[in-house]
């Protein structure tokens, strides 16, 4: 079992998903979560980069797996942001066939991204996202980070 | 707040099940009592939904997750499968707050718990505890991490 006790929100490295340049902000987001899509188009339009991290709640949304995993095997052929664009324009069609469609109309080869959407290591990299995330204490979503400082999270009544 | 190093105070309430359950019950296993102030809260429900997701981590580390609550466990039973957890959830409805209030973590002004983690060891001893700034604030789960390491 990984090490889940605190630790500070790991640096952007080479293999985080980022768009945009310079200073930027880290969101550590669920593609299940209403609060996340409704988020994402402003945090999406603002200058600066923004690197995404995977923090899917599956209890909560049980297509964020899948919906996670799905991002991640778009990335593999260069299409991450804009597979997380749709999956946050569009929350009511999330099943396999609708996975499908939003693959072939980014024009992705649809094998591979079956396959690679399966595969362990897709599953590995979103939970190390995720365990960076717990580590950091993130405890809704979306939960964002500026020069690793929390900055924002969804206001809430008790 | 109780104080790490005390004997736990045992107790016994119904699950969201109706089945009693008492903290004796988990005697030779640890425990993480949750004292929650309401279900279909919204930051409760993010609690434990959060809390779930690292039910696995903490299992690994023999360790059982339960919630306890002022409500009662038909609401319990609603909750849990809104959220999609299988945490159990022990309604502490009547006397309403009862073991909230051993505890030390009753607020009395507002009829409910406090947002505490109660750590309880496998002799019954309180060994961790954590009671949130208030009730609309909840530790992240790697705040039960530090206290396991």
């Amino acid at each position: 079992m990984a090490d889940l006790s605190s630790a500070p929100v790991p640096p952007v490295g080479p293999e985080d998903h980022v768009r945009g340049e310079g200073k930027g902000l880290i969101v550590y987001a669920d593609l299940g979560c209403p609060h996340c899509a409704a988020a994402w188009a402003e945090m999406a339009a603002r200058p600066g980069a923004i690197a995404f991290r995977h923090f899917p709640v599956t209890s909560k949304h049980p297509r964020s797996a899948a919906l996670h995993a799905a991002a991640e095997a778009a990335g593999r052929q260069g299409c991450f942001f804009a597979m997380v664009d749709s999956l946050y324009a569009d929350r009511g069609r999330v099943d396999d066939p609708h996975l499908w469609e939003r693959a072939q109309s980014l024009g992705l080869d649809l094998e591979r991204f079956e396959r690679d959407r399966r595969e362990a290591s897709v599953a590995a990299r979103v939970r190390r996202d995720f365990q960076s995330g717990i580590r950091a204490g993130v405890a809704g979503t979306p939960a964002v980070f500026d020069a690793c400082t929390l900055v924002a999270v969804r206001e809430r009544e008790f | 707040m109780i104080a790490a190093g005390t004997p736990a105070p045992d107790f016994t309430l119904r699950d969201q099940d109706g089945e009693k359950v008492s903290l004796g019950d988990y005697r030779g296993r640890k425990v993480l009592l949750v004292f929650y102030p309401q279900d279909f809260s919204p930051v409760c429900g993010d609690q434990l939904s959060i809390y779930q997701e690292v039910k696995p981590d903490l299992t690994a580390k023999g360790v059982e997750l339960v919630g306890i609550s002022i409500d009662h466990s038909w609401a319990h039973k609603a909750f849990q499968e809104k959220l999609g957890i299988d945490t159990t959830l022990l309604a502490d409805f009547h006397p309403k707050g009862e073991v909230a209030q051993a505890y030390g973590s009753y607020l009395e002004q507002f009829g409910i718990a406090n947002r505490t983690l109660v750590l309880v060891d496998e002799d019954g001893t309180v060994a961790w505890t954590y009671e949130s700034p208030n009730p609309g604030e909840f530790p992240g789960a790697n705040v039960i991490f530090d206290a396991l390491a």
